[in-house]
């Protein structure tokens, strides 16, 4: 069942799809994927590191990976996640057109975190 | 003498990369190194395959005319080339180097760097034999259980040999297994005379080296910030490393071309196929990208600056190619209305028809393109209105027959299944090999004593 995040939301903070906080990029080492998530400004990195945790990425793509890992690269704004178990074998094994894992960068990108309504308003697709 | 400046250009970021951009990194302005790298994972496989039929082939045969149509002008300007283009058969490829630089007449002009020795397939019964399990770094499986499959085992060589070749005067250094980063380093030690075991050099050549080894993709190609407002990429800048002695770098690209080279575009490079960025582990040591400090010097230049790292570990990766099966993947277009309910339908009854001709596969994959192909349910539910969804079927199995049958069996859907499908003019799925990859790891000391450098004149 999907979870209303809205329902859980605290009084000040309106949700916002990471789309608008942050840019990607994705590789693959064997069946993990990586995705590179980077701060599209520098105040935004602090709420990345506070909201995008492990456990939430993990439940983000709840039955398309095994576990989740997660760096920090505070020099870069970035945070480094691994997903294990996420392209179903890898490499030449691999079924799937993304098997090299090229887009679960905008697949991280879809979810959706709480901000300050005032960051909220200024970043475009604030609901 | 020691350079001030020693500008390393990337020329390929995989075999199969535009092959106009080495021709524009050597003629758009200065540079001292090309830098081409060829090897993917599996790449090495292909070209033992490719070897057992032909002695003379195992190697990027692109490189061949790329480097009859640069060789002039690699001569005049003095540029120098590093490349593990010369796969499974460097000797042939090196070889197939001093016949073209004959032929175009730079007989006595043109030294060539062979590289060899990081090919074990010839020695693995007696590593094994000796107590060296090359266990699967990923499953933790001996390479016994497999042994009989393996095609291809190199292990990755560093920038030892290319410092070692580009001392003794080599001007285009051909390697098999050499790591996409050793093509940097090599150049960057070679000319600054840097200790082998100064951590923070090595750690900073191999970040310069990290940044330019996939091409274009660090100068604004496959950049996701502000993708619309990357302009000119119908000529995209390849990068360049601009290195000064102290470590320090300048990532940029030659002007009049298109692309950017920018904070953001450095940084989603950075992060590509990023693991622990605490420890970014090469044959030559041990980078940590968390110190990597970066900074926009100018238009399309990024100086990079503060890299610290680690010594080299006692290991090197070996990688295993070898043969797991086999695997087809067929394609049917539905179109509007209901595409993706008769796409879906389609592949039900495409199932069913595998299962009543009792065909069985290790799996059989559907993906339903225009809909849930590349973000999977995150993309929510298909919409009735879709104009059209590509059916896109996947099987794999360890034998031929079942993957041969499931690739006949994907055009009689077309009269036989759900209306309004198109899309196959294409024929019949290809069965294809299916080649895996095993990387393992091995004591440094098995390998470095038999890595050879040669020098071979034209």
């Amino acid at each position: 069942m999907p979870r209303n995040s809205r329902t859980r939301q605290k009084p000040g903070t309106k949700t916002v799809q990471l789309r608008w906080l942050a840019h990607a990029r994705s590789g693959d080492k064997g069946d993990t994927a990586n995705v590179g998530l980077i701060a599209l400004e520098p105040e935004y990195f602090p709420i990345l590191v506070k909201q995008v945790t492990a456990a939430r990425v993990q439940r983000h793509f709840k039955g398309m990976v095994r576990s989740v890992d997660r760096y920090v690269l505070p020099n870069l704004n970035a945070l480094n996640f691994l997903l294990h178990g996420a392209l179903d074998g890898g490499g030449t094994i691999s079924l799937k057109t993304d098997a090299q894992g090229k887009v679960y960068s905008t697949a991280l990108l879809r979810m959706s975190i709480p901000v300050p309504t005032g960051l909220a308003r200024k970043v475009s697709g604030a609901r | 003498m020691t350079k001030t400046t020693v500008r390393v250009a990337a020329g390929q970021g995989f075999w199969g990369d535009w092959l106009e951009a080495p021709v524009r990194q050597v003629e758009g302005g200065p540079i001292d190194y090309l830098m081409m790298d060829y090897l993917a994972e599996v790449t090495m496989s292909i070209m033992q395959k490719q070897k057992s039929r032909d002695p003379n082939a195992g190697y990027a045969r692109d490189f061949i005319p790329l480097i009859e149509r640069i060789l002039p002008t690699l001569v005049s300007k003095r540029i120098r080339v590093t490349s593990n283009a010369g796969g499974v058969n460097p000797r042939g490829c090196a070889e197939a180097v001093l016949a073209v630089a004959r032929k175009l007449g730079f007989a006595g002009k043109v030294n060539v760097g062979l590289v060899s020795g990081d090919d074990i397939l010839p020695r693995l019964d007696e590593l094994i034999a000796r107590g060296h399990e090359l266990r699967d770094m990923d499953s933790g499986r001996p390479l016994s259980d497999i042994r009989d499959k393996v095609l291809s085992a190199n292990a990755y060589l560093g920038m030892g040999p290319i410092v070692t070749a580009l001392g003794q005067g080599a001007d285009i250094v051909v390697t098999g297994r050499v790591t996409d980063t050793g093509l940097t380093l090599g150049p960057l030690f070679h000319e600054f005379g840097w200790r082998t075991n100064d951590w923070d050099k090595v750690a900073a050549g191999t970040v310069a080296g990290h940044i330019i080894e996939c091409g274009a993709q660090s100068s604004g190609g496959n950049l996701l910030r502000d993708w619309r407002k990357v302009q000119g990429l119908a000529n995209p800048g390849f990068p360049i490393v601009e290195a000064s002695p102290d470590g320090t770098f300048v990532v940029t690209k030659h002007p009049k071309t298109g692309g950017i080279v920018n904070v953001p575009s450095v940084t989603e490079q950075l992060v590509y196929e990023m693991g622990d960025p605490h420890s970014y582990i090469t044959p030559d040591g041990v980078a940590d990208f968390t110190t990597i400090r970066l900074k926009q010097a100018g238009k399309d230049r990024v100086q990079v600056s503060g890299i610290k790292g680690g010594p080299k570990t006692p290991m090197l990766k070996v990688s295993i190619a070898y043969f797991y099966g086999y695997k087809a993947v067929g394609t049917l277009v539905y179109s509007w209305p209901e595409a993706y309910d008769k796409a879906k339908a389609a592949d039900r009854i495409l199932r069913q028809r595998l299962q009543d001709l009792g065909l069985s596969y290790e799996q059989i994959l559907t993906e339903f393109v225009g809909a849930d192909a590349t973000h999977g349910r995150l993309a929510g539910p298909a919409s009735p209105d879709a104009p059209e969804v590509q059916l896109r079927i996947g099987v794999r199995a360890r034998e031929k027959a079942p993957v041969d049958r499931f690739t006949r069996e994907i055009a009689p859907l077309v009269l036989t299944g759900p209306p309004s499908v198109t899309g196959f003019a294409g024929g019949r799925p290809q069965v294809e090999e299916v080649v895996a990859y095993w990387p393992a790891l091995i004591d440094r000391r098995e390998i470095e004593p038999g890595v050879k450098v040669e020098i071979l004149k034209a």
